[in-house]
């Protein structure tokens, strides 16, 4: 076999180490070389506790969308998500944050409403439900109705 | 009280010359490593030593670092009946610590100790005053692009030991241990951020810039004969694995 001679073992190498970094990068780090057409859209809850920049947002159980920020707005979570286009949303969807396994992570599940009005681009889904406080509720179920 | 107050002076005079002298040459070999033309040849020569060479050996490392990876996070967060994130346990730690920090120790060893005592024997046997006497600077035509060459090589490398430990992570979490194939790899990428990735690149080009840093300076400053070459060849090797573990903590504290 002949050897290689040293700039086709070099070329061979850089062009092996680029794909590796590639596959890191675009699979694992989802780096979006072309902004795939999104969708912005608003939801407001009372808590988000455990949410992260970044969480997934699913219809029925389909990953849609991220969580693009969180941020605080008048003592409620203002969560901004990116949504595929193309997936329209009723007026009544309701979003809500649900917990995936024991320590799993929090993420934004819709769900579809019934109304005919679609929410525009950068609109607000009024219809939210909030992470769910299992101590709260474990608080509630020991010490009876301690509100 | 005085004379000790003398040698502690000398001392600490003596260390600050040292750091001030490295700084210099590592300024010097920058600005003529960017100053045109790039010396192209000489760099993809160095490209080759640094980095085809030790392909080898960061490939044996990173398999059997992601295995034992996957191993001992199967075993530990079963425990805990958490074994799904064995993904992102292989992937995170190998990504944001072990891939950067192994190869750039694999590197060091492997290569920047050729890189010390190669220029290191020219120092002595008076071949680098030779490329002075006749106006050629030594550090353009010796340092810059040993240092280019690591600075392309150590973060392709890390990169590469990546890659192949998460497969080692999936050969032993998956094939030996019998964990779902889709949950290893839809772990990791719930888990892995873009963040994590730059910020292993960017610790593995640090590495790359202190190990030919310190590999070329140990040589390039070399004297008493071949006693002396082994002498930096050794300190250059300890210096740069105890400056890439620092670095990395830093890197860690700063980045994170």
């Amino acid at each position: 076999m002949k050897r290689l001679n040293v700039e086709t073992a070099v070329g061979l190498f850089v062009i092996a180490g680029i794909l590796c970094l590639a596959w890191l990068s675009v699979k694992l780090g989802k780096l979006e070389f072309l902004e795939s057409d999104t969708v912005p859209v608003i939801a407001e809850f009372s808590s988000v506790s455990g949410l992260k920049e970044g969480a997934a947002v699913e219809i029925a159980g389909v990953e849609v969308g991220k969580v693009v920020s969180i941020a605080e707005k008048d003592y409620k979570a203002r969560v901004t998500m990116k949504l595929r286009s193309g997936i329209p949303l009723q007026e009544d969807a309701i979003a809500s944050i649900r917990t995936r396994g024991l320590i799993g992570d929090r993420y934004v599940s819709l769900t579809p409403g019934a109304s005919d009005r679609r929410i525009p681009p950068g609109g607000r889904i009024r219809e939210t439900e909030s992470a769910v406080d299992l101590e709260g509720i474990l608080g509630q179920f020991i010490h009876g109705s301690a509100k | 009280m005085l004379a000790l107050a003398e040698a502690i002076g000398t001392r600490v005079l003596r260390k600050i010359r040292a750091m001030g002298g490295m700084t210099i040459f590592l300024w010097a070999s920058l600005s003529s490593a960017v100053a045109p033309p790039v010396p192209l040849r000489h760099v993809v020569k160095q490209v080759h030593f640094i980095g085809v060479k030790s392909l080898f050996v960061i490939v044996l490392t990173a398999s059997f670092t992601g295995m034992v990876l996957g191993l001992q996070g199967y075993y530990t967060l079963r425990k805990f009946a958490a074994e799904g994130l064995l993904g992102s346990a292989v992937a995170l730690s190998l990504i944001r610590e072990l891939g950067p920090v192994l190869s750039a120790l694999m590197v060091t060893g492997r290569a920047g100790s050729a890189l010390t005592a190669e220029i290191g024997i020219m120092r002595i046997g008076e071949q680098i005053d030779a490329l002075e006497t006749m106006g050629i600077d030594p550090i353009r035509h010796l340092v810059s692009p040993r240092m280019l060459g690591a600075l392309v090589s150590v973060p392709l490398l890390a990169s590469i030991f990546d890659v192949i430990g998460i497969l080692g992570g999936y050969l032993v979490g998956v094939k030996l241990l019998g964990l779902n194939q889709g949950v290893y790899f839809g772990q990791m990428e719930a888990s892995v951020m873009l963040k994590d990735v730059s910020d292993g690149l960017l610790k593995s080009i640090a590495f790359g810039l202190i190990i030919s840093w310190v590999c070329t300076f140990k040589g390039y400053h070399t004297a008493r004969g071949a006693e002396g070459v082994s002498q930096s060849t050794t300190s250059a090797v300890v210096l740069s694995s105890v400056l890439v573990l620092i670095g990395d903590y830093l890197l860690t504290s700063v980045l994170l």
